[in-house]
Parts: C-alpha cells; sequence; structure tokens
C-alpha cells in the first residue's frame, strides 16, 4: 500500500525538481514553463474536459433511475418529502444544488460500531467537514487568484479577498516573520484539509486498502500548489507585480516574461499546468460528472410520466398464446377460462402431426398408434 | 436527445468560467506600474534598501520598523551598508516618497493590496517633532 | 448447512481488518456457505442463454466460450455506450469511502471487497486497463488489470455477494449506485452462461409457466382454493377469487413467493379476504391471472433484457382481459421493475385507464402513466376514506416494527402508506431506529436472488444489521412481528430471526390487515389467519408484557 502513496510523492518531487532546475539551469526555460506549458495545459484541460462531458452525453440514459431518499408522492394527504424524492424538475434542481453546494448525501455518513453484539451508528461528520473545507477553501482560492488575471479588479474579487483576510494574524520573531501581507485564511484552510485528506487515506483502514496512486497524487500536487503559494506570498516573497504581468500577458494573448520572477513561481505555475491537464484524465472528473449521475439528477415521478428509452427493442416474450397452448387441458379441467377451446378434429390433427418425418419403413406399432385416434372418433 | 440541451448549457457555463479571465481583459493588458520618483528620492539615490530587496521586502521592513518602535522604543535602523535611519513610515519613507499615488498606490492597485499604513498614516503628514 | 457457524461464532470472528496484502493480489475464494450453486443448463436453454453446460463455481475449468475475454470486452463497451450510469460511475468515483460501512455485506462479513466502492473497482480496475488510455498506462500502480479467469471469479463471487439494495448510493456524493454496477456485472457474466441456479431457474420458470416457482395454472387454482378453505374455517366465509377474468376491473399481480411457502401465503390470504370484502360491499371486481402469475422479476438479477421479457406479461395479460388498471402485491424488487422499468421497457400502458379506486373516487395519479398501483397505496385510501371495517384488537397481541424493504426504499420511496396500513389495523407499532429503516433501511440479506439455501452463511452475515436493529426493538418494547412488503423479506427474514432474534415473528401487511378485516356475515374469529388461537395468543403477550414491565 505504501507504494501506491510513496510513488505519487516521488512523482510530484520530480515534478518539483524539473521545473525548479529547469528554470534555474536552463536559460530560456521560462519560456517554457512560464507559457508553453501553461498554454497547452489550458487547451489539454478545457478540450479533455468537454471531450469528456460529450463522451457522458452520447451514452444512453435508457430508465429513470433516481435513487429515491425519502418519500414518494402518492396520496394527497401524505406528505412526499420533495427534495429527496423529487417529483418535478424544480425539486431536482434543488436537489442537485444542496449535493453539489452543501455535499447533503456525505452528510448524511455515519461510522458503524461493532461493540458486544451491538452495531451502532454513529455521525460521522469529519469527512463532511474536511471535504466542504477543502472544496470551499479551493474555490476561494482560485477566485482570488482572479486578481492575477484582470484589470481592473472587479469588486466581488476584492471583495473576497477581504473577507478571506479577515482575521488579521502576525507573527513576528527574530526567526520567522509571518503577517504582511495579510494572512488569507482560505491557503491555510486548503493545507489543513488536504493534510487531512491524505492522513485519513493513510490512517483509516479501509480507506488506505482502497486508495490508489490516483488517489495520492492529486492530493500531493495540490499540497505543492498550496504550500509554494503560501511561500511564496509569506516567506520567499516574489515581486507580485512581476507575476501578475506575466499572468496578464497569458490571458491578454501577449506572453512575456519579466525579468524578476522567482523560480519558485514557475514551480507554482509548473504544478498548476500538471494539475490543468492531468483534470480530464482524472477522478478528478466528478466535477463535471456530478451533474450527469442519473441516480441524483432524474425526477422520480416514473410512475406518473413515462421516460422514453432510446434504444428500447422488442424481445422475444412467451406469450398468453403459448402459454395457453402448454396448458390448455389442465387449465379446461381447473375450470380455467381459455382462449381457443380445443376442437376435437383439430386436437386430433394435432397429435397425428406428433410423429413427424415418419422413418422409412413405418413399424406396424407405429401404424396402429396412428391409427388410435381415429378409432376414438 | 432530450439531455443533449442541458450538455450544452452546461459546457457553455464552462467555457464561460474558464476563459472568463480572458474575455474580461478583451485582450487588453493594463499596463504595468511605472513608478515615478520625487526629485528628493532620485537624489538620494539609494534607499534603505536595495531596490530589488524593497519591491519584494518592503512591508516586512515596515512591519518590523513599526514593532521596534512601538514595543521596543528603538527608532535607528542600520542597513547593511552601515548607514542609519530613522525608523519612521511618515518621516523616512514618505519623505522621498511623498507622492502616494504614483509610488505607492500603483502597484498596490494594480496587484489589490490593501495595506492598512494609511488607516493612520494618512497621505504625507510631516510628524510634529 | 451444518456448518454454519452459530450467531455468537458469526459474531466473534467479525474482524474490520483489510488484509496487508494488496487487494489485487487477494485472489476470491469461492467457498460453501457464501456461493451460490450455478445454474441449470436446462433453464438456460429455455431462455435461449449462451453457454448451458453443466458446471460448478467450485471447479477450477468453469468452461467458458474460447473467446471470453472478447465477449466481456465488447458487452462492456456496448454497456458503456447504453447507460450513462455505468459509463459515469465508472469515472467518477473519488474512493472517499463513505459507502464502506453501509453495505450489510460488509458489515456482516468484514471482507473488504464487500465495500460497495471495492465491489465496483473489481470492474472499474478492467475499464480502466480496457477503456481508458492513462489507466493502461500506469498499470497496476493506478487500479488497473486486464481481465483474466482470476478476475472472472472475483467477479462472480462478489457481484453475487451483493443483494443490488442501492443503500450505498444514498450515502454517495454522487450517487454511485453499485445496484446498477453489480446488474451491469451480472449481464456481461450471463453472457458467458455464468449465473446461478436460484435466479436463472426461477427466471426459466417465470417465462414458461408464469411464475418463478413453476406453479402450473390448475395448481395456482388450487393453492389459492386451499386458502378460501383455510379462511372459510376461520371466518364462517369463503372467498371466491376469479381468475383470468376478462373485463374485471383490476388486474391482481403479486409475487407467488406468497402463494407458496408460510408466512407469505397469510398475506396471500389477506389479500382475498380483501377482495372478497370488497366485492361484496362494493362490487369490486378484481381478477387473478395465471398467465401473470408472477409480481416478481428476477430477470432484474439478469438482465435488463430477460427482467424485459418477464416483465411483459403483465400489460399483455391487462390488455388481454381488458382491465381498467393494476394493481401490483406487496414485493420488494417487482416495485422496482414497475416503478422505474415497466412503463419504459413495456409502456405505453395506453390501453389502461387512469387508475382510479372505484370506491373513494381517489385518482392515482403518482401511477398515471405506468397504471400500476401498490396495494397497500390501495389499502390505505380504503382506510383513510374508511372504507373497510377494521377490528384491529386481533392484532392486539402483537408488537410490531417495520422493515422497510429496499427496492420500495430507496427505488421508489414508499414508507408511509405500509406504516398508516400497520398503525390502523395494529395498535402496538414500534419503529426501528432511524439508521435502520425508511431510505436508511437495511436489506434482509437475501435479495437480488441470494435466497438461496446453499448461502445461508452470507444471508445471515448480511442480515445482521437488519436482525440487530429488530433485537433493539424487540428488546426495548418486546417486538415480536416484524411485518414487510416483500414476499423474499417473507421467506427469508423467518430465518433470520431465528437466527439472531428467536423471539420474532414475520408477517406481511396484508395478513395483519386480513386479521382485523371484519368480513360480512363473518362467524366469531377465534383464530387468526395463523389458525391459532387468539385467547391463547393474547395471554402469552400478556405474559411477557408483565415480564418486560418487571425488568423495568
Amino acid at each position: 500500500m505504501n507504494k501506491r502513496y510513496l510513488l505519487s510523492l516521488i512523482a510530484v518531487i520530480v515534478l518539483f525538481l524539473i521545473s525548479y532546475l529547469g528554470v534555474e539551469a536552463v536559460p530560456g526555460s521560462k519560456w517554457l514553463f512560464g507559457i508553453v506549458i501553461p498554454y497547452a495545459a489550458l487547451i489539454v484541460f478545457v478540450a479533455g474536459f468537454i471531450r469528456r462531458l460529450l463522451t457522458w452525453s452520447r451514452s444512453a440514459v435508457p430508465f429513470a433511475i433516481p435513487t429515491t431518499g425519502g418519500q414518494q408522492k402518492t396520496l394527497s394527504w401524505i406528505k412526499p418529502n420533495a427534495i429527496d424524492n423529487p417529483s418535478s424538475k424544480g425539486a431536482v434542481f434543488v436537489r442537485m444544488l444542496l449535493e453539489i453546494v452543501t455535499f447533503r448525501s456525505l452528510f448524511r455518513n455515519s461510522r458503524m460500531k461493532l461493540r458486544e453484539g451491538k452495531i451502532s451508528y454513529q455521525l460521522e461528520i469529519f469527512l463532511w467537514v474536511g471535504a466542504l473545507a477543502f472544496h470551499y477553501a479551493f474555490f476561494t482560492v482560485l477566485f482570488r487568484h482572479l486578481r492575477f488575471f484582470t484589470d481592473p479588479i472587479p469588486l466581488p474579487v476584492r471583495l473576497v479577498e477581504d473577507l478571506d483576510s479577515f482575521f488579521r494574524m502576525e507573527i513576528l520573531q527574530d526567526f520567522i516573520q509571518i503577517g504582511v501581507p495579510g494572512v488569507y485564511l482560505s491557503g491555510l484552510v486548503l493545507l489543513a484539509a488536504v493534510t487531512y485528506l491524505f492522513l485519513r487515506r493513510i490512517f483509516i483502514r479501509n480507506v488506505n486498502y482502497i486508495s490508489l496512486a490516483s488517489d495520492y497524487f492529486p492530493l500531493f500536487l495540490i499540497f505543492g500548489i498550496a504550500f509554494t503559494g503560501i511561500m511564496m506570498r509569506y516567506v520567499l516573497k516574489i515581486d507580485v507585480t512581476a507575476a501578475k504581468q506575466l499572468a496578464m500577458g497569458l490571458v491578454t494573448f501577449r506572453p512575456n516574461i519579466p525579468q524578476n520572477v522567482s523560480s519558485i513561481f514557475f514551480v507554482h505555475l509548473f504544478f498548476v499546468s500538471i494539475l490543468l491537464a492531468y483534470f480530464p484524465f482524472s477522478k478528478l472528473m466528478h466535477l463535471g460528472g456530478i451533474f450527469f449521475s442519473p441516480t441524483r439528477n432524474m425526477r422520480a415521478d416514473t410512475r406518473a410520466v413515462r421516460h422514453v428509452n432510446p434504444w428500447n427493442y422488442p424481445v422475444k416474450v412467451h406469450t398468453y398464446e403459448e402459454y395457453e397452448d402448454d396448458f390448455r387441458d389442465k387449465m379446461i379441467e381447473a375450470g380455467l377460462p381459455v382462449d381457443k377451446m380445443p376442437e376435437p378434429q383439430e386436437a386430433a390433427a394435432e397429435e397425428e402431426e406428433e410423429p413427424a418425418a415418419p422413418p422409412q419403413e413405418p413399424p406396424a406399432d407405429a401404424a396402429d398408434a396412428a391409427a388410435e385416434p381415429e378409432e376414438k372418433e | 436527445m432530450k439531455k443533449s440541451k442541458g450538455v450544452i448549457i452546461g459546457i457553455i457555463i464552462f467555457l464561460a468560467v474558464v476563459t472568463f479571465p480572458f474575455l474580461y481583459n478583451r485582450g487588453k493588458a493594463a499596463p504595468v506600474p511605472e513608478l515615478v520618483l520625487t526629485e528628493t528620492a532620485k537624489a538620494a539615490q539609494q534607499c534603505v534598501r536595495s531596490k530589488d530587496y524593497m519591491q519584494r521586502e518592503h512591508m516586512k521592513i515596515l512591519d518590523l520598523w513599526r514593532h521596534t518602535v512601538v514595543r521596543s522604543g528603538e527608532r535607528v535602523y542600520v542597513n547593511p551598508q552601515g548607514k542609519e535611519f530613522n525608523m519612521s513610515l511618515s518621516n523616512t519613507c514618505l519623505d522621498c516618497h511623498s507622492n502616494k499615488a504614483e509610488f505607492c498606490d500603483r502597484c498596490h492597485d494594480y496587484a489589490s493590496v490593501r495595506p492598512y499604513c494609511w488607516d493612520c498614516h494618512i497621505d504625507n503628514p510631516k510628524e510634529s517633532k | 448447512m451444518s456448518d454454519l457457524p452459530t450467531a455468537e461464532e458469526m459474531l466473534s470472528g467479525l474482524k474490520y481488518r483489510p488484509p496487508s496484502t494488496d487487494w489485487m493480489d487477494v485472489p476470491a475464494e469461492i467457498r460453501k456457505g457464501i456461493a451460490c450453486y450455478a445454474g441449470n443448463p436446462k433453464s438456460l436453454e429455455v431462455l435461449g442463454f449462451p453457454n448451458p453446460r453443466t458446471w460448478s463455481c467450485f471447479d477450477d475449468d468453469w468452461q467458458l466460450p474460447e473467446n471470453w475475454q472478447e465477449i466481456i470486452h465488447e458487452g462492456f463497451k456496448e454497456r458503456l455506450e447504453k447507460f450513462r450510469s455505468f459509463k459515469v460511475f465508472m469515472d467518477i468515483c473519488v474512493r472517499c469511502g463513505a459507502c464502506a460501512d453501509k453495505c450489510h455485506y460488509f458489515i456482516g462479513t468484514g471482507d473488504p471487497k464487500n465495500m460497495p466502492v471495492l465491489r465496483a473497482e473489481l470492474l472499474r480496475s478492467v475499464y480502466r486497463n480496457d477503456f481508458t488510455r492513462v489507466g493502461k498506462l500506469l498499470g497496476k500502480i493506478n487500479g488497473a488489470r486486464p481481465m483474466n479467469y482470476e478476475v472472472l471469479k472475483e467477479w462472480w463471487s462478489y457481484l453475487f455477494q451483493c443483494s443490488e439494495c442501492r443503500r450505498c448510493s444514498l450515502y454517495c456524493p454522487y450517487g454511485i449506485d453499485t445496484a446498477e454496477i453489480t446488474i451491469m456485472g451480472r449481464e456481461l457474466l450471463n453472457l458467458l452462461g455464468l449465473n446461478i441456479d436460484w435466479i436463472i431457474t426461477p427466471v426459466a420458470n417465470c417465462y414458461r409457466t408464469g411464475n418463478h416457482l413453476g406453479i402450473q395454472p390448475h395448481a395456482f387454482k388450487d393453492m389459492l382454493d386451499f386458502f378460501c378453505d383455510d379462511i372459510e374455517e376461520i371466518t364462517g366465509i369463503r372467498p371466491d377469487p376469479q381468475f383470468n377474468k376478462k373485463g374485471a376491473d383490476i388486474l391482481f399481480v403479486t409475487p407467488s413467493g406468497d402463494v407458496f411457502a408460510d408466512p407469505g401465503t397469510f398475506t396471500a390470504m389477506g389479500y382475498l379476504m380483501l377482495f372478497h370484502f370488497l366485492q361484496e360491499k362494493y362490487g369490486l371486481d378484481v381478477t387473478w391471472s395465471t398467465y401473470a402469475s408472477e409480481g416478481g422479476n428476477f430477470g432484474l438479477f439478469t438482465s435488463h433484457e430477460t427482467m424485459k421479457r418477464l416483465n411483459a406479461k403483465m400489460y399483455a395479460e391487462a390488455r388481454r382481459l381488458g382491465v381498467k388498471w393494476i394493481l401490483g402485491g406487496e414485493c420488494g424488487h417487482m416495485w422496482r421493475v414497475i416503478h422505474q422499468y415497466m412503463d419504459t421497457m413495456n409502456g405505453p400502458a395506453d390501453f389502461l385507464q387512469m387508475p382510479v379506486n372505484p370506491i373513494t373516487g381517489t385518482a392515482f395519479k403518482n401511477a398515471a402513466s405506468t397504471k400500476m398501483v401498490h396495494i397497500t397505496e390501495f389499502t390505505a385510501d380504503l382506510i383513510k376514506h374508511g372504507k373497510l371495517d377494521l377490528d384491529p384488537s386481533r392484532n392486539d397481541h402483537l408488537k410490531v416494527t417495520f422493515h422497510d424493504s429496499c427496492n420500495p426504499a430507496r427505488g421508489m420511496g414508499l414508507f408511509d402508506e405500509p406504516r398508516y396500513v400497520i398503525k390502523q389495523t395494529c395498535k402496538h407499532f414500534y419503529d426501528m431506529p432511524a439508521n435502520a429503516i425508511r431510505e436508511q433501511t437495511f436489506c434482509c440479506g437475501s435479495g437480488s436472488g441470494l435466497n438461496a439455501g446453499e448461502d445461508m452463511e452470507l444471508r445471515m452475515a448480511g442480515g445482521l444489521p437488519r436482525a440487530n436493529a429488530v433485537k433493539h426493538v424487540h428488546d426495548k418494547h418486546g417486538v415480536n412481528m416484524l411485518a414487510c412488503v416483500c414476499a423474499i423479506d417473507r421467506a427469508v427474514l423467518p430465518d433470520l430471526m431465528s437466527y439472531w432474534v428467536p423471539d420474532v415473528d414475520v408477517t406481511g401487511v396484508h395478513e395483519l390487515v386480513g386479521n382485523a378485516l371484519n368480513l360480512p356475515g363473518q362467524s366469531d374469529r377465534t383464530m387468526n389467519l395463523r389458525s391459532e388461537e387468539l385467547a391463547d395468543l393474547q395471554g402469552t403477550a400478556e405474559d411477557t408484557e408483565d415480564e418486560t414491565d418487571e425488568e423495568k
């Protein structure tokens, strides 16, 4: 199991070395790391993401299979659970919104405990909190970064910045000095949440058992991104105007590499590029996938409104006629109604047909048998 | 298929979000801020530390100065070249850089940095001794 | 069966510790007590399924077609295109582990491959190898592996340790539904002729005779006649059920299990009494069918196509008989099929009418298109309008709790209707803790065709969480009766109860209705539908009540 996270860790370290040493040692490589790779990564991300969405949309939705998490809408006097058993488009919208914005299903999470033959289920809120913290911190960080990509900077971005740096933290010692510029909470929360998500993969036995390299890799990568970002801002201090100049060059298609950009910035940018390019081919596509999940995004009014299967095809069934043919006599005997009353001649004719393709020289007894019904008549 | 309408809307939203910075700037990058040095600053030639250092770390120096003055009551800063300075935003920094709008604000606005220096130190006043 | 460990042994043997070896390096152990027997080739032939042969899952050689890997690959590919659910669920799992301890088979066996996430990974690993470039490139370290015999056996083993209950899908932040994955996996296995006899033989029976048990039409009628004898003995009134009657108002379809074995039979008696009452009092014309004599649909546990082939009978029969709409009996997976598949597969049912209860005038708008109504919806509506003459005191000796069956719970949302019916027919009702009922309900441990005899250990293990919750209300409130709306439940829960909670018995909701229902002109009712003397039962009930009081 260790191999899986070690390999991911090594991969991220190698990526760090490639970018850091590349920028430090190879002249002119700043163009590669600062312009070529970010553009390429973005193209891969956008094209890959859309391709994936299209692939999903090309797969059919043959049946309406929502998971119903509450009372259905039936009799007028029974209160339906509109959100968890949504019977209208609006209700599905609310269900999806809550799923995406509040991770509602994950909030249900519980932990099973077996003690002295008794099973109990405790509220297990940590994963939900951790996941929520991670995603919201990531989103905030991303949103804040618009200050590097826009000019003038839109008001909402500035508001989020102010909100994010609401808590003023300063550490001023001989050996460490943190607090100017103002500390963004989101960065720290992101780092903490990533660490938590990593630790639970290491220490919770079952989660450890199911974790793949592709579960660890994005965690390490995002840790690397957050860490280099925090280092740039509070410790190593890069020239923020130069950073913005580079970023603005990218988004206005006037790429340029300002002189004052430190190597760590290129590491940060390289990590982000890798994440972008990796995104469409990985489990991170759950960002888009959640919208396609048939157990969540479909109405549960399946008996009230017919869902159409685009590839519905006729199948071989055992018809009532075949069934009655099988059991007609028994049915009649039991007094069950039948569609087709057997006419005596017909029955005889059928029986006669039985020994089809008679042997060339029919034995005497067979001929007798064939003659029998006639006698009966 | 009926669903494809939703997918197309989804893709459009996705594209709009991802390309927002590109669309927002419409290909025009704001000019990189150019700082205007006052005559006094030009005359002084050298700030308390090198230009490169000041560009990145001026906020740290200011923070340190404030701390040292307020907590320890010391007012003298000695730079690596051995030159002494009065640790005062108003009297030392703003003495040269009296043009806040053309010096401080340009970068701060560009990078969306809103330091709280000016909460107390109003525009370039002279501290009365 | 003699190998079945005792309840104590099973509990003490439960460890939730995954082995230190990578899961891909732990081969599946197909062993007695867990595995179900292989399908009978005759059943496959009836259905025209591929590769009919006599084989055993305990053999090394499963006698597969030579190009079986290709068949699986192509089948996989086809299903990825046909089912968005499958494709998306293959792609987006992040392995957060929220589903892990939600599966009753994991809770009961501790086998890590019974964690829903890992069950799905069994297929995903092959998906990554066969259908994603990155997956193939990184190989095992990234959870990709080529299909081989070991993997196939692992699939077979664990896809028949999933009861398609969908509990995991409730907790999954993306709604990934392991039932969906199991359904696809079993479809693929069926392409190779790999299935279990307990599923495939009922399917073949149902296909030919109309029901899983292979009850032929005359026998079906005979069985209901026996019930009528019993009802006559108990109430003095003999119902007169109608069969295959053209022009009836309503076609009634219920699982054949209730015609066959206790305690389901008592539920069938409940239906007979209810319909008799409604016919006498209100002239309601209900017919049974010997052709569509199966509500259940083990096709759901085989393949979508098989499900459709079996389900087709309901509409076909309703059309042939010219009824107005269809009423469905108490059954679990039957209702998943009816609620979420039937109309799509075999509809539109434009030859039927919008279901209206002619007695109350209630229009079942929720079934406007499918035109099939659940019997508890129907009965709840009747009771609400005061149309039934009920004397719940005949159920006074019962302390009832209700087991929500997985499929009506998470594939439909039928929660309050059966509870309402129970509460109107019984005085003492106690719900189990919230974590084990309604949408969070636990499987009986034997769903999706796993209710065979040879996998008893798996069934008892899988039913542990359910039994544990029953034990809780049994200890706390003295609950002695577990009600349910599912024929498989009625067939398997008695075993489960006698294993884990011996003092609790099992009943269908309409057995309770039958006991409470006063038939016009009935004699003095001294017995319940089980032909037990009510006076005796009341006595014992009071005794236990005293005991529990003393304990307090």
